[in-house]
């Protein structure tokens, strides 16, 4: 039988017996752990690493009554019909312009929000509103697109009640493909920016307070004492949260465009996800749409490595 | 310390626009709460302009809760939400807690494949295929087997027993516990804020499940909510389903707008119902597992 010793961390020394009978041991004593961990691990083999390798039909001609065996290999031939497809400009264009219109225009507002949320003097009132702009970010897409549809309905939304009563023309918001993009940038606004917060006030909440005493002393206003001592504070994260989200740029959210996307909106609205749903699964081309999914996925991947490496060389710790 | 005339009127700015942050933030529910208590002639009568309503009105629930489409995609909501929960925490919490020691032969290297999956995905149709030769294709099971771990809250919660001294392990060891039971007995009981947070985490995240039905699920007996509501809202269509065409022979005529609003209303209610008992525990739930600030 075997003893445990009291001391779990350290390591028995075994100098005389093999690696191999190490081993067997150490999972023979470590075999409920093992019984823990062994459902999960299958889950992440079954649902992630299988369809990992169901990637190889990207350069197939798959048929799904062939199964992946016996279809016939073409090689390249799919990527090279999508990049010379027109549209594939076209929804590299939609993602690009709502991915960037994001990161500048969505990106800094839970920083914003953080920095006056932690101006507040009275913590009730803080924690209040902290509440009520954590709310949406619960709210399902599809929600959304229904409180969006009920408020700018062209015909009976409120925001173009307002509009008729103060002398304007009415707007054909959900219909319009000019304003689609900015559009989504407003729904994303509403629905995390308040939840972005919590990790940028965690942030500024671990700052020693001694540094605003500090400086304070030295006659520091408040604005400077943001600048000079909240700001450097919170770069790490705003520099982790930043790689997070270019290495994530090509991932606009399938949802969301797929809800508020319509005949009128189509050639703006058109993603990366909503085309591989689209040719993919309701027309059955599979292989086409595995490779245009592989294409974007493998950018997404370059990106979070190659921005990983960069805020790694700026001196701060990356995400892995 | 007297503050300056500068930074006082800075506060009072500051207090008006995060009120008005605020009130932006609460207009689009609230006004979709009021939509939906009211009267149904009343919303025609002023097109939509509801502000307050002069009388409160349940018709749209009662219509609702009378069609079995409706009820029925609740149901199976409420199903993965605590089935889905209760699975996807015990195993997440389970591998997590056995990654989480070290003595571990092979941690490093699973982790590493935990993280790889986060960071590479390869996208909708091999993963479609891999449920599509499963079976699982019209099942319930499709929303919740296939998305039974995320690999965040599993890192987040393998830091989260990172954290959990040895010593009670040693002490549960002496009094013979086994590692299974020293999860179960031990360290689970220990652990019910971390998985309040990530239960949260998960039960919103099957309660809103709408991605992997549309591609999934066919059979609309098996819709779950958001599908139903989805239908509803975009396609003018309140009959919910070719199935409860027979109960739109009503008398009353109610505009779709206050049923499309009651149907938000439902769908949004049990997380509005949960959110103030569980706020005190998510925001602690999302740096539990950084080991920095």
């Amino acid at each position: 039988m075997e003893t445990r010793t009291v001391s779990l961390e350290t390591r028995k020394v075994r100098k005389n017996k093999s690696k191999v009978r190490s081993l067997y041991a150490d999972l023979v004593r470590d075999k409920y752990l093992y019984l823990l961990v062994l459902p999960g691990v299958m889950y992440f083999i079954v649902f992630k690493y299988i369809p990992m390798w169901g990637i190889v039909i990207a350069f197939q001609d798959y048929s799904p009554y062939l199964g992946v065996w016996k279809s016939e290999w073409v090689g390249v031939e799919h990527f090279i019909r999508f990049f010379s497809n027109p549209d594939f400009f076209i929804l590299f264009r939609n993602t690009m312009m709502i991915s960037l219109l994001n990161l500048v225009f969505f990106f800094p507002l839970p920083i914003v929000l953080s920095l006056l949320l932690n101006e507040l003097s009275n913590q009730a009132y803080k924690r209040v509103l902290q509440s009520i702009v954590y709310l949406p970010h619960f709210l399902s897409w599809v929600i959304i697109a229904g409180i969006s549809f009920l408020l700018l309905s062209e015909s009976s939304g409120i925001v173009n009640m307002l509009l008729e009563r103060a002398g304007l023309p009415k707007y054909d918001f959900l219909t319009n493909a000019d304003t689609f993009w900015g559009l989504l940038v407003l729904q994303n606004i509403w629905k995390e920016t308040g939840w972005g917060t919590i990790i940028i006030l965690a942030a500024i909440t671990a700052v020693d307070p001694q540094l605003y005493e500090a400086a304070k002393i030295d006659g520091a206003n408040r604005w400077r004492q943001t600048w000079h001592i909240t700001l450097p504070a919170i770069r790490s994260v705003i520099l982790i949260l930043l790689i997070l989200r270019l290495g994530h740029i090509m991932d606009v959210g399938f949802e969301q465009v797929f809800l508020m996307s319509n005949g009128a909106v189509a050639e703006v609205a058109d993603v990366f996800e909503t085309y591989v749903y689209r040719n993919g699964i309701q027309n059955g081309q599979f292989s086409y749409t595995t490779a245009v999914g592989l294409f974007k996925s493998v950018v997404g991947l370059l990106l979070v490595v190659i921005a990983n490496h960069v805020v790694k060389k700026l001196g701060e710790e990356g995400v892995y | 310390m007297k503050k300056s005339v500068g930074s006082r009127l800075f506060d009072t700015v500051n207090v008006i626009v995060l009120g008005f942050v605020g009130l932006v933030t609460l207009f689009p529910v609230y006004y979709v709460f009021v939509v939906s208590f009211t009267d149904p002639h009343e919303y025609l009568q002023k097109n939509g302009f509801v502000l307050f309503p002069q009388t409160w009105n349940i018709s749209a629930y009662r219509y609702l809760m009378s069609t079995s489409a409706f009820l029925n995609a609740t149901a199976v909501s409420a199903f993965l939400a605590t089935a889905g929960t209760g699975l996807s925490l015990l195993f997440t919490a389970a591998m997590g807690f056995g990654l989480s020691r070290k003595r571990l032969r092979g941690r490093r290297m699973i982790m590493m494949m935990v993280l790889l999956t986060i960071l590479f995905n390869p996208g909708i149709i091999p993963n479609y295929l891999v449920v599509r030769e499963l079976g699982l294709i019209n099942s319930v099971w499709s929303l919740i087997i296939p998305v039974l771990i995320s690999g965040w809250n599993l890192i987040l919660m393998k830091s989260f027993f990172d954290n959990i001294p040895a010593e009670l392990e040693e002490s549960a060891l002496i009094d013979g516990c086994n590692d299974l039971g020293t999860f179960f007995r031990i360290i689970m009981p220990l652990s019910a804020a971390a998985l309040a947070a990530f239960g949260l985490f998960y039960a919103v995240g099957y309660w809103n499940t709408f991605f992997h039905a549309v591609l999934y699920i066919n059979d609309f007996s098996k819709a779950p909510l958001q599908i139903v509501l989805r239908n509803m809202l975009i396609n003018s269509d309140t009959s919910t389903g070719g199935a409860t065409a027979v109960e739109m022979i009503s008398e009353q005529q109610i505009p779709t707008q206050t049923i499309k609003m009651a149907a938000v209303v439902i769908a949004t209610l049990p997380i509005l119902f949960v959110y103030p008992f569980l706020q005190k525990h998510f925001a602690k739930g999302v740096m539990l597992g950084s080991v920095k600030g």
